[in-house]
């Protein structure tokens, strides 16, 4: 009985290690990981990334402006402005509807986007796209990651295909 | 017709559902039998309505009836019979709908068990089930319902309604829009319902801790009943998630089977919690400690498996996977909230009665590692659940990053996320610390076991498995990641056929039965144990195949002349012809033949192809695939010139060892199977293992 209290301060001494070394890996690798979420307007207004990493954007592809060489397997496409909130895109009158505003409004703000990679199958006219690269110099959106969802046909259940 | 009559025998069964739960607790409350038996006959009514619901909106789909409006939404006229039928769970509502069905089908089973030992958990159980039913019944009777159809106010646009509003005509299009080619695959039509069916099947022993909790019989009892179900929750559950990176790896065509994405994630972390609770249980049932852990489990695998059903359906996270925009959120998150804190209630409520028989004494003990293995699996879940939800937090909580400026860039104001780095990253190590612990906690005693013990019966199997990664070594490895995983892969191969070895040499040395005949009885009067070392054996090729595919993972492409090459590794691939044809179903068929080489010798062809759905107006890219136990060789065809001489652009992965991937994937279904597997006489059994569990829990 003498000894029941020893054991329980190792238990208590382990688990805390352990939990603290948990949190630090959380923690560490989230703020090397993390990437800002941005809508094509959110980026203009902040003239680029600040930090340079690499960061997520958000837009409507315009079908108009697809080119893709397959010599080189280079991708050039041009997105424009959509808003990231879902009640917001709800109170719109849904994903579709947004996508096809966006695509359509003259004024919208647009981001060139280069990426290098198989063309993806889900690559149209107002499809989503969550792009995750950096700007170049030149203004234009580098992707080295590209998420793609149509909303038109399936608003139920179409994945996407994803690029890497 | 059909319609209106699945629709009523779903809105029958959603009535019928809040009476058998309103019976359940005044039989409980009066302690009536009449009244409990009532509502055990409401629960067994819920599955014969529900049946007669699916087969009318399986006709429907079978039928095309394209005025229902869901029917329109997932299939067409060029969809064989098959892909109509499975098109059931294709889309929101229908799933939803699917998931009340298995509900219903899978706490009727309960139902005929015999309870005349566990008499006083019945109402409680059909009030949790019921409960659960009428919420999804709710919703897809008010929400998403399946049965909805399309209507024509004279002029104007189609109205959706279950009934007509008045001079409307039914509209009835000429064909539907059909399922997502992309959807189109055998893994994608099983995945989901064995996805499901792991979610609905955690419902149970969820069911039966609630009913412990209310009624205050504390033993592990509720655990007993429900260890099958537990297991073969986890079983379907763990199918449906090997399942989707199948999907992935040969239809997604970026040569990966799991992305990270917040949907695949949802599905994993009940996955997580299960696997935690199914390995803590046995320390319960051993020596009566982590009750009040193991009440936690559960409620937390419900929960998520809630979370999960609504982060797949509703629009809250960016993903991959498609989220369907609907009003569904708000009731999920309303339902969840009541759960989880009326469970969490209940727990504080019975927390006394459910304190731990003994004091856990040994570092090294096995309980103590066991201890060790759930807090890994919570720290992998909550590594995946910071991650799913940080973009919700960092925007959210930018007011604590602006008061304490070490946090500026975490909460940020601003809406940020983790990629797939992130997780690896942090999961990668708990994973290997999972696999480490695989290997060391067999060979640990209960109770009482030190550094000395631990060691002495460690490292024999140590020495042996350090063979592996010396050999890489030598072989020219040098990726120290790689060479660990190997070496923790090894380890666990080394004990656990030595724990197998051990035992059937005993069995063969005290009754003389021949090896393999002594390996089988082992495995037969021990099933959960062994079972469990099957399991282990296919999470360690599983790491392995991962291993390969992560860490090896080569990747060229370029754009080849007919009778040009590629080359990448020890391999080529000759671009020798492009067929484009039309096929019945709809479909335009761009289709390459390459042949592969390696080292020069011809090993043969691969039909990487593309296919374009007219009537979707989407094209599907269907990798070609050369896969041994080695490497895979996968070949996607990226685009080809109008005349198919002048050439055709290839993406070629080398991914070594991927297939012990899916091989473990089968190994360790396999190994639940067994662990599952019926006893002949458990309730014999179960009675003989009480009658010696207060001996045990003395000594």
């Amino acid at each position: 009985m003498e000894r029941a209290g020893k054991p329980r301060l190792k238990f208590l001494i382990g688990g805390a290690l352990i939990v603290t070394a948990v949190i630090y890996l959380i923690a560490s690798s989230m703020s090397a990981n993390a990437q800002y979420y941005y809508t094509i307007d959110e980026l203009q207004a902040r003239g680029g990334d600040p930090s340079g990493r690499s960061m997520r954007v958000l837009g409507a592809v315009i079908g108009d402006s697809i080119e893709y060489d397959p010599q080189t397997l280079t991708l050039r496409f041009t997105v424009a402005n959509m808003p990231a909130d879902t009640a917001e895109i709800e109170r719109l009158g849904g994903l579709a509807s947004v996508l096809h505003e966006a695509v359509s409004n003259p004024e919208a703000t647009l981001l060139d986007v280069v990426y290098v990679g198989p063309k993806p199958d889900l690559l149209r006219n107002e499809a989503q796209a969550v792009m995750t690269g950096k700007v170049g110099e030149d203004g234009v959106f580098y992707a080295d990651e590209l998420l793609l969802k149509c909303p038109t046909k399936y608003e139920d259940t179409a994945p996407e295909s994803a690029g890497e | 017709m059909a319609a209106n009559l699945g629709f009523g025998a779903l809105c029958l069964a959603f009535l019928v559902s809040l009476y058998g739960a309103a019976a359940a607790v005044v039989g409980a409350a009066r302690h009536s039998a009449a009244w409990v038996g009532s509502a055990r006959r409401a629960m067994l009514l819920t599955f014969p309505l529900l049946t007669v619901s699916a087969l009318s909106l399986l006709y429907l789909l079978a039928n095309g009836n394209y005025e229902v409006r869901y029917v329109a939404s997932v299939t067409s006229s060029s969809m064989p019979l098959y892909l109509r039928l499975t098109a059931l769970w294709g889309g929101q509502a229908g799933s939803l709908f699917f998931w009340s069905w298995l509900m219903a089908a899978f706490a009727s089973a309960v139902m005929l068990r015999k309870w005349d030992r566990d008499g006083e958990f019945l109402p409680w159980v059909i009030l949790v089930a019921l409960v659960t039913l009428a919420f999804f019944l709710g919703l897809s009777i008010v929400v998403e319902n399946p049965f909805v159809r399309t209507w024509h106010l004279g002029s104007g646009r189609p109205f959706y309604a279950m009934f007509p509003p008045l001079g409307a005509q039914i509209f009835r299009p000429a064909n539907g829009s059909g399922l997502n080619p992309l959807l189109r695959h055998p893994g994608m039509i099983i995945h989901p319902p064995m996805l499901y069916l792991g979610f609905v099947s955690f419902v149970i022993p969820y069911a039966y801790a609630i009913a412990a909790l209310i009624t205050g019989r504390t033993d592990d009892r509720w655990m007993r009943v429900t260890r099958r179900w537990t297991l073969v929750a986890w079983l379907f559950l763990s199918l449906g998630l090997l399942l989707g990176g199948r999907w992935a790896y040969d239809v997604l065509g970026w040569g990966g089977y799991w992305g990270w994405d917040p949907v695949e994630i949802a599905a994993f972390m009940p996955w997580l919690t299960g696997t935690a609770f199914l390995h803590s249980v046995m320390i319960q049932e051993k020596r009566g400690m982590f009750k009040q852990w193991n009440m936690v489990l559960i409620i937390l695998t419900y929960a998520l498996v809630i979370f999960g059903t609504f982060l797949t359906r509703s629009g809250v996270l960016t993903s991959v996977h498609a989220f369907a925009r609907s009003a569904i959120g708000p009731l999920f998150l309303g339902f969840i909230s009541i759960t989880f804190l009326g469970s969490l209630g209940l727990l504080v409520y019975r927390w006394n009665a459910l304190r731990s028989d003994v004091e856990m004494t040994s570092i090294f003990s096995r309980e103590a590692l066991f201890l060790l293995n759930n807090l890994l699996f919570m720290s992998i879940l909550v590594a995946c659940f910071s991650g799913v939800v940080y973009p919700i937090l960092s925007e959210g909580l930018g007011i604590v990053g602006d008061m304490i400026p070490a946090w500026a860039d975490v909460f940020t104001g601003q809406q940020k996320t983790v990629g797939p780095e992130y997780y690896e990253n942090t999961t990668g190590p708990l994973f290997a610390g999972l696999l480490l612990l695989m290997g060391v906690a067999p060979l640990a005693a209960w109770r009482h076991s030190t550094a000395k013990t631990l060691g002495r019966a460690i490292w024999k199997p140590t020495l042996v498995s350090l063979a592996v990664p010396l050999l890489a070594l030598l072989g020219g490895m040098r990726h120290w990641a790689a060479l660990l995983g190997f070496w923790l892969a090894a380890f666990v191969v080394a004990v656990t056929v030595y724990e197998f070895w051990r035992a059937a040499w005993a069995r063969h040395q005290l009754h003389g039965e021949a090896l393999p005949l002594a390996l089988w009885q082992l495995a037969g009067r021990n099933r959960r144990r062994y079972g469990g070392y099957i399991i282990h054996l296919g999470v360690v090729l599983m790491a392995i195949g991962i291993l390969g595919i992560e860490i090896f993972q080569t990747q060229t492409q370029g754009t080849l002349a007919q009778g040009e090459t590629l080359a990448l590794g020890e391999y080529t691939i000759t671009f020798e012809r492009l067929n484009v044809f039309d096929t019945t179903d709809g479909r335009n068929v761009a289709r390459a033949t390459v042949s592969v080489r390696r080292d020069g010798d011809y090993l043969g062809e691969l039909y990487p192809r593309r296919d374009y759905y007219y009537e979707a107006q989407q094209p599907v890219t269907m990798p070609g695939v050369r896969s041994t136990l080695e490497d895979d060789l996968y070949v996607v065809l990226v685009d080809w010139q109008p005349i198919s001489t002048l050439g055709a652009t290839f993406k070629v992965y080398h991914n070594p060892l991927v297939n012990w991937l899916w091989l473990g994937g089968l190994v360790f279904i396999l190994g639940t199977m067994v662990a599952a597997w019926p006893d002949h006489d458990p309730e014999l059994r179960r009675a003989a293992q009480r009658k010696s569990a207060p001996e045990a829990a003395q000594a």
